[in-house]
């Protein structure tokens, strides 16, 4: 049993370790854009998966992290090109296409704006929490359509992507290695996270968080913690979006952006940390086929989506454990 | 100061539409204990069929009575379909799934309809003004919406107050276990609620037609409006919805009329307007933020 939970991730690894070159000799280039961006998503459905499945905490407003952290590096971008500083005053901070100060940056602003939106959000349970993510992205999103110096609801263009020593981000193939490094990075980070006492008690106070208080733990303080963790994840995707699409709009903030995270986390395996990567893949590649069919894709996407919700509970890593189970006898 | 009356009675206007939302909204989760996304779907509906029948027959009444009977139509379907499944289920797989009827519903009308937006004039009868507020005419549709709105609600509280079904809806919402333990069929206790919720969203639906454009997605901005209501109101409560509704299209509507000029007595007009606009559209979610500080459950909690 063991053997076979480390082997489907590392084999799920192998693959996309050697999709660049395979999508190169097939003669299917842009897979490689495609397959980049689903990583990237993945990251964001990661950390959702972080909160999700490990503290049940639904948060339906995690696209609000991802633009936070894609809007850091477009606005830093912005100021580089223009040669002013992002804040004025005494504390002149200037901008930068730098990858190790606008990333960096981008994690940090997606994190405390997890910070004041958990803070509140996390005094609340059940439906209330769920309404009040959203409304708060919701808010942020307006927020962003009314920055009229960053291009309001048009959005920025950058004009290249984050410089990064020793590393040609510009090169797609590099880039994909890029998003793929950091993802890796993150789900082991994350692994240990809920691996150890902190992920125990997280899913401890989501089984009975009335017990965990009486053992005195307090529950706020790490849900609080992990909600800050997983906005930083978000704004880690955001930063590389923004980098991906060499664009940012507050349409990276609109709330059905949350909802197909949530999706990807569902369809992937709600609390496995693998399967949101698993989910990503399959949703962005589902969408792609779907619309390369018929321009009214969505009218397939809903009612899947339906019937995944409601047969297909796994998620698809579960279901590949268990056929693999099943085959091992 | 007659501008800020007019500006009172807007308010008042969108409070009303929220209102009608609202109220289904927290009906089936307060009995059913259902999160529905594809509420607005179906306000959404009912625009779109009142816009498809007045355009047809040339009367807005009908094309009324066209979006009440789509919209319950539409929502009895579904809740037999799909939502039924999911009454036992997590809130988390509520989102989910309603999240796709908003996909299908969106593509749906897209087919349908194309994707250009619809305007729709304001019912002949229902046109020009009335100076209710002498030296300050104001639209007669605005005010019939208003009276719709007060109308639904005094009928609701009848309806939950002084009949039967008002009070299985009542025992529902405080007991869901025990209602059908006695013997009740819940079954079309809870296929009535959210066929009067549906009727209630398309209600909205066609009296909004007039005054925004009637386009896909429009269901969804309000539909999140809708949410901030019923939290600030309290899940499950009609008072809460009916004081949240107000309490929202208020803010809201004196946010964006005001805060533009009150902030240019201290900053220069471009700045203020700028700022001003920004802060007006996140001011209900400030004020969300702060009954939620004071309140967690809200102004008017349900029974727990």
């Amino acid at each position: 049993m063991h053997s076979l939970k480390s082997w489907l991730p590392l084999a799920g690894l192998a693959l996309l370790l050697a999709a660049p070159p395979a999508a190169y000799l097939l003669g299917e280039p842009y897979v490689v854009s495609i397959l980049t961006r689903a990583l990237i998503l993945g990251i964001a459905a990661v950390s959702l998966d972080f909160i999700l499945g490990y503290g049940a905490l639904v948060s339906f407003g995690h696209a609000a992290f991802v633009g936070a952290g894609a809007y850091t590096v477009g606005i830093f971008a912005h100021h580089a090109h223009a040669g002013t500083p992002v804040f004025d005053g005494a504390l002149g901070l200037s901008g930068s296409e730098s990858a190790l100060v606008a990333w960096p940056a981008a994690i940090l602003v997606a994190a405390l704006l997890a910070l004041i939106i958990g803070s509140l959000s996390l005094r609340t349970r059940g439906l209330y929490f769920i309404m009040i993510t959203l409304a708060f992205a919701q808010m942020t999103y307006f927020l962003f359509t009314s920055l009229e110096r960053y291009g309001g609801d048009d959005g920025l263009i950058l004009w290249q992507r984050s410089q990064l020593p020793g590393i040609h981000t510009a090169n797609p193939v590099h880039f994909y290695y890029l998003c793929l490094g950091l993802l890796i990075v993150f789900v082991v980070v994350l692994r240990r996270a809920v691996d150890a006492r902190f992920g125990r008690v997280l899913r401890g106070a989501a089984e009975n968080e009335r017990r965990m208080h009486a053992l005195g733990f307090p529950v706020y303080r790490y849900r609080l913690t992990a909600f800050v963790i997983a906005g930083a994840g978000a704004g880690l995707a955001g930063a590389l979006l923004a980098n991906q699409d060499t664009f940012v709009s507050p349409e990276l903030l609109n709330w059905r952006h949350s909802g197909e995270l949530m999706i990807m986390v569902i369809l992937g395996g709600l609390g496995t940390l693998y399967g949101p990567v698993l989910g990503a893949i399959a949703l962005i590649l589902l969408e792609e086929i779907l619309s390369a069919w018929t321009e009214h894709w969505m009218i397939i996407l809903g009612p899947v989506l339906i019937l995944v919700v409601l047969f297909a509970r796994r998620g698809l890593y579960g279901w590949l454990r268990a056929s693999g189970k099943i085959r091992r006898g | 100061m007659l501008l800020f009356l007019e500006q009172l009675l807007n308010g008042l206007q969108f409070g009303v539409m929220l209102f009608l939302l609202a109220a289904g909204l927290t009906l089936v989760f307060g009995i059913m204990g259902l999160i529905n996304l594809a509420h607005g779907s179906l306000y959404m509906l009912g625009a779109f069929a009142c816009a498809a029948v007045l355009a047809l027959t040339g009367s807005f009444f009908l094309g009324v009575l066209a979006a009440l009977a789509a919209a319950a139509a539409a929502g009895l379907a579904v809740e037999a379909i799909v939502l039924r499944r999911l009454y036992a289920r997590g809130h988390l797989d509520q989102v989910l799934a309603t999240f796709g009827l908003i996909l299908f519903f969106n593509e749906a009308i897209r087919i349908v309809w194309g994707p250009r937006p619809l305007f729709l004039d304001v019912p002949a009868a229902l046109a020009g003004t009335v100076e209710i507020i002498p030296g300050a005419p104001y639209p007669l549709y605005r005010l019939a919406i208003i009276v719709a709105g007060i109308g639904v609600a005094a009928a609701l509280w009848w309806l939950v107050q002084r009949t039967r079904l008002g009070m299985l809806i009542r025992a529902g919402a405080a007991d869901r276990d025990m209602l059908s333990a006695l013997g009740i069929d819940t079954r079309w206790l809870f296929a009535g609620v959210f066929a009067l919720g549906a009727l209630l969203a398309g209600l909205a639906g066609a009296l909004a037609g007039p005054l925004f454009a009637v386009q896909i997605g429009m269901g969804e901005n309000i539909l999140i409006l809708t949410f901030v209501v019923i939290v600030i109101g309290g899940i499950g409560s009609i008072r809460g919805a009916i004081a949240g509704s107000l309490l929202v299209g208020m803010v809201d509507t004196l946010g964006r009329a005001y805060l533009p000029t009150a902030l240019r007595l201290v900053a220069d007009p471009a700045t203020a307007d700028g700022v001003g606009a920004a802060l007006a559209s996140m001011l209900i979610y400030l004020l969300m933020a702060a009954v939620l500080i004071w309140r967690p459950t809200g102004l008017f909690p349900a029974h727990a």
